[in-house]
């Protein structure tokens, strides 16, 4: 018995300093995904949490600025202007119309986002003439899209 | 075409369905030659799913774009293999293996089977066949790869649309990594089946001892294998395709894989203890299930983009499929259990702390924390919009930090728990065993702390890794050296000798090598550098020991896509070296690009190059460059992995010797630790780890 108790007081120890190495790891990486219509909702504190945000680029809005992007995020007739500071540069597919994630902070006025992922929504759309009777539904894989900095837009693809 | 494949997922569906339902009820009559034609059944899916499989293949390489799979994934410049390979580039196809290797798995399971374990196997017939039904439900209703493109003219009749040409591949799996890694994962995902199926059929046919365990031990490590190797090439892939500079990056998909994987481990340590002590039998039954869902949540994980998207519950509706299946399958295995929970009493208790047992407790608690933490962050966004209604991610800290002391200590247990004695180890015996080890991992840790290595976890990770390298190098010499001094030979046929006797031991040891190689590899990561320029041709920029001059950059391109490349001089110390040619291609077919990275990579380092791009201000090319140090000792790190499992699948050699008492060498032998560790495996060849 005296072993087992040992155990068990051991694996105490364990279980309890990796919760709290979590709990660390928790705060400071976590990332709150939002829709732009929900932004304008959010309680202060929320507002100033890391966050993600995804929407369409808006046709014409890309500006190349000094040492920065802007552009301007549509969903839902809802818009949000976004300045990209990141160092890395923007992805091929980030281009007008495209599908964008944005990862960083709201300002005031604007969002600055740090990373930005695109992907280019018009390429792996069905077809406009699905076969009848079929769903007509959008092909199931997430549109393979190309960023530097993570492989989420075609984690689908990989298996 | 279609019809003909459409035709053949049917017939498969419908054998499947006969499997499970014929299987049960000829478990039900006892009836064995009802269970004989469910096993038929259960055998011939395998060859009506390959039908379909050759069709959609056929429908590849013969350009048919009028099936909206092939022209989705394929177009006609597509080289060849590609287009083989386009079968698992999307959901339908991926599906569509998925039964197809799953079924080869169960056509081996219960060929090989046909003329034993008579209690075991129709049970076994009846669990292989649900899932398969499960996956044919899926091939057949919900993501048929047969879907022909089509549509109405304006006076209302239908018709057969065929495009001109595809609409390509997508050009990150135009790598060719991508047409074996999906396979050899999916091996490891359909693989775990078959325990699963074993144990199932154990539990409720309520099957003596522990033979179903013997029976799955090379099964789980044929499929544990495949995860492994399937893992690292994902990783590869990710690390030489994508561009950003490193292999993991804690993603979902990466994390599904990851999961068994763990759960698989903990599995063939764990059955150790059931095996030579009958404990942990409630613990390694739930920990073969838990495998099995993993690898059917990983599946969907994968297929469905659950986690990856914002808000993605409605975005596919293969989700609720998975999770009703995943629910359905829980409920199996906890009925399972309930009813026959008492038929997996414990024989022993835990003597001592300081024991073999101990260190596989330890291992498993501390693989299922692992497991658990990897699993909690991969859901979290669901988790938290399914409680909060806001979707929060966590990332790679959350994951680092857990993972890594787990990492750490798994290592650790490594080096000490093979060399523990059974029940209770004596205080002798441990200082015999670990002195020089320990002595030789903390002098390396001392002579890297005099170079300047000051990082405490790269730190910790070199000590141990050259303590449990020792441990290894000392089993394997001490057993060799008593071998070679019996029978006269040399030192290194003596150890030749000592593995094949006991493959199973020194297969495992071998396995643990490769995984200190990989852990050696991976924390070179903490000394990552990088640094990024636009650069015109004359620019130069320095990372490490190395020097980069740009020479030229020039547009090739050919049938398949267009380019813009860079060659580049690199000068390490001042001295030329050699050229790379970092480029960024535009596939014609998808007009979609990609990053062809250049590396240059030695034992050492890797010289990681990227054309990112052109800067948006000025129109200059920026070339990204990341020093990578010892990545090439993961993939080492695998291969040689590789090579333990197969060593440890390797048949034990019967030695004449194994009866003889133990020769007074032994004894004589002051290096020799007490009998239950190191002199056994020469005495009794079989099974002893």
């Amino acid at each position: 018995m005296r072993a087992q108790k040992k155990f068990l007081v051991g694996s105490a120890i364990i279980v309890v300093t990796l919760s709290a190495l979590a709990y660390v790891g928790y705060t400071q990486s976590k990332t709150y995904y939002h829709t732009i219509s929900e932004l304008s909702t959010l309680p202060g504190p929320e507002l100033r949490q890391r966050m993600r945000v995804s929407g369409n680029v808006r046709a014409g809005s890309i500006s190349h600025r000094d040492g920065r992007v802007d552009f301007v995020l549509e969903e839902q007739g809802q818009a949000l202007p976004v300045s990209y500071v990141g160092t890395d540069p923007l992805p091929d597919t980030f281009k007008d119309g495209a599908q964008a994630l944005v990862e960083g902070r709201l300002e005031p006025d604007r969002f600055i986002a740090e990373q930005v992922q695109a992907k280019c929504a018009s390429k792996y759309e069905a077809s406009p003439n699905s076969a009848p009777g079929a769903p007509t539904q959008p092909q199931p894989n997430p549109t393979p899209g190309q960023s530097k900095n993570e492989s989420r837009g075609w984690s689908a693809e990989k298996g | 075409m279609d019809i003909f494949g459409s035709f053949a997922l049917l017939l498969a569906f419908g054998a499947a369905v006969y499997a499970f339902g014929g299987g049960i009820a000829g478990i039900l009559t006892r009836r064995p030659l009802l269970t004989k034609t469910a096993h038929n059944a259960g055998m011939a899916v395998l060859g009506l799913v390959t039908v379909a499989v050759a069709t959609i293949e056929f429908g590849f390489f013969t350009d048919d774009f009028s099936l909206s799979y092939v022209s989705a994934h394929s177009n006609r410049a597509l080289p060849l293999y590609y287009k083989f390979s386009a079968l698992w580039a999307g959901q339908e196809g991926s599906l569509l293996f998925w039964t197809w290797l799953l079924s080869m798995y169960a056509f081996l399971a219960l060929l090989l089977n046909r003329h034993k374990h008579p209690e075991l196997m129709p049970y076994v017939g009846v669990t292989l066949a649900g899932v398969q039904t499960f996956f044919l439900t899926l091939n057949n209703f919900v993501t048929n790869p047969f879907r022909v493109l089509g549509g109405t003219d304006p006076s209302g009749t239908m018709h057969i649309a065929r495009l001109s040409d595809g609409s390509g591949l997508n050009p990150l799996l135009q790598y060719y990594e991508m047409v074996i890694h999906p396979p050899v994962l999916y091996l490891g995902y359909t693989g775990f089946t078959v325990p699963f199926a074993f144990a199932m059929a154990a539990l409720l046919g309520r099957y003596p001892g522990e033979k179903w365990i013997h029976i799955t031990r090379r099964w789980t490590m044929v499929a544990w294998c495949f995860q492994t190797v399937g893992i690292l090439l994902g990783a590869h892939w990710a690390y030489a395709v994508l561009g950003w500079g490193g292999y993991w990056a804690w993603d979902p998909v990466e994390n599904a894989a990851l999961l068994p994987w763990i759960t698989g481990t903990a599995f063939l340590h764990s059955v150790m203890m059931q095996e030579k002590r009958g404990m942990m039998k409630v613990w390694n039954v739930w920990l073969v299930f838990v495998t099995f869902m993993l690898c059917i949540l990983g599946t969907s994980l994968t297929r469905t983009g659950i986690v990856s998207s914002v808000h993605a519950f409605a975005e596919s509706s293969i989700g609720s499929w998975f999770f009703t299946f995943l629910g359905i399958v829980f409920l199996a295995c906890l009925v399972a259990w309930w009813r026959n929970r008492d038929y997996l009493r414990s024989d022993n208790q835990l003597d001592s702390l300081v024991s073999r047992e101990s260190s596989f407790l330890f291992n498993n608690l501390i693989l299922l924390a692992a497991c658990f933490a990897v699993l909690w962050g991969t859901l979290f966004p669901v988790l938290s919009e399914a409680v909060t209604g806001n979707k929060i991610s966590v990332g790679p800290p959350f994951f680092n930090r857990v993972n890594v002391p787990i990492a750490l200590f798994l290592l650790f247990l490594t080096g000490v728990g093979p060399l523990l004695a059974w029940r209770k180890t004596s205080f002798d015996a441990l200082r015999r065993n670990f002195a020089w080890p320990l002595a030789g991992g903390f002098a390396a840790g001392g002579v890297a702390l005099t170079l300047g290595l000051r990082s405490p976890y790269p730190l910790v990770c070199l000590v141990l890794s050259v303590f449990v390298t020792l441990t290894i190098l000392a089993e394997f010499y001490r057993g060799g050296r008593v071998i070679a001094s019996r029978d006269g030979t040399g030192l290194l046929t003596g150890i030749g000798e000592l593995t094949m006797r006991n493959t199973r031991r020194y297969g495992g040891y071998v396995i643990h090598f490769g995984m200190v190689l990989i852990f050696i590899g991976i924390s070179g990561s903490a000394f990552s550098k990088d640094t990024q320029k636009e650069m015109s041709v004359g620019d130069t920029i320095s990372v490490g020991p190395y020097t980069i001059l740009c020479q030229n950059f020039d547009q090739p391109s050919t049938t398949n896509y267009t380019s813009d490349r860079a060659t580049l001089e690199i000068f390490r110390h001042g001295k030329s070296e050699m050229m790379l040619y970092p480029e960024h291609r535009t596939y014609l077919a998808s007009q979609v690009s990609e990053t062809i990275v250049a590396v240059e990579s030695t034992p050492l380092r890797d010289l990681y190059v990227v054309y990112a791009g052109q800067s948006p201000e000025t129109g200059r090319p920026v070339i990204h460059a990341y020093l990578n140090p010892l990545v090439k000792w993961i993939w080492f790190g695998g291969i040689v992995v590789v090579l333990g499992t197969g060593l440890a699948m390797f048949p034990h050699r019967r030695s004449a010797l194994v009866f003889r008492p133990a020769p007074v060498t032994t004894r004589a032998n002051s290096g020799a630790p007490e009998a239950a560790t190191a002199g056994a495996p020469f005495l009794e060849s079989r099974g002893h780890d």
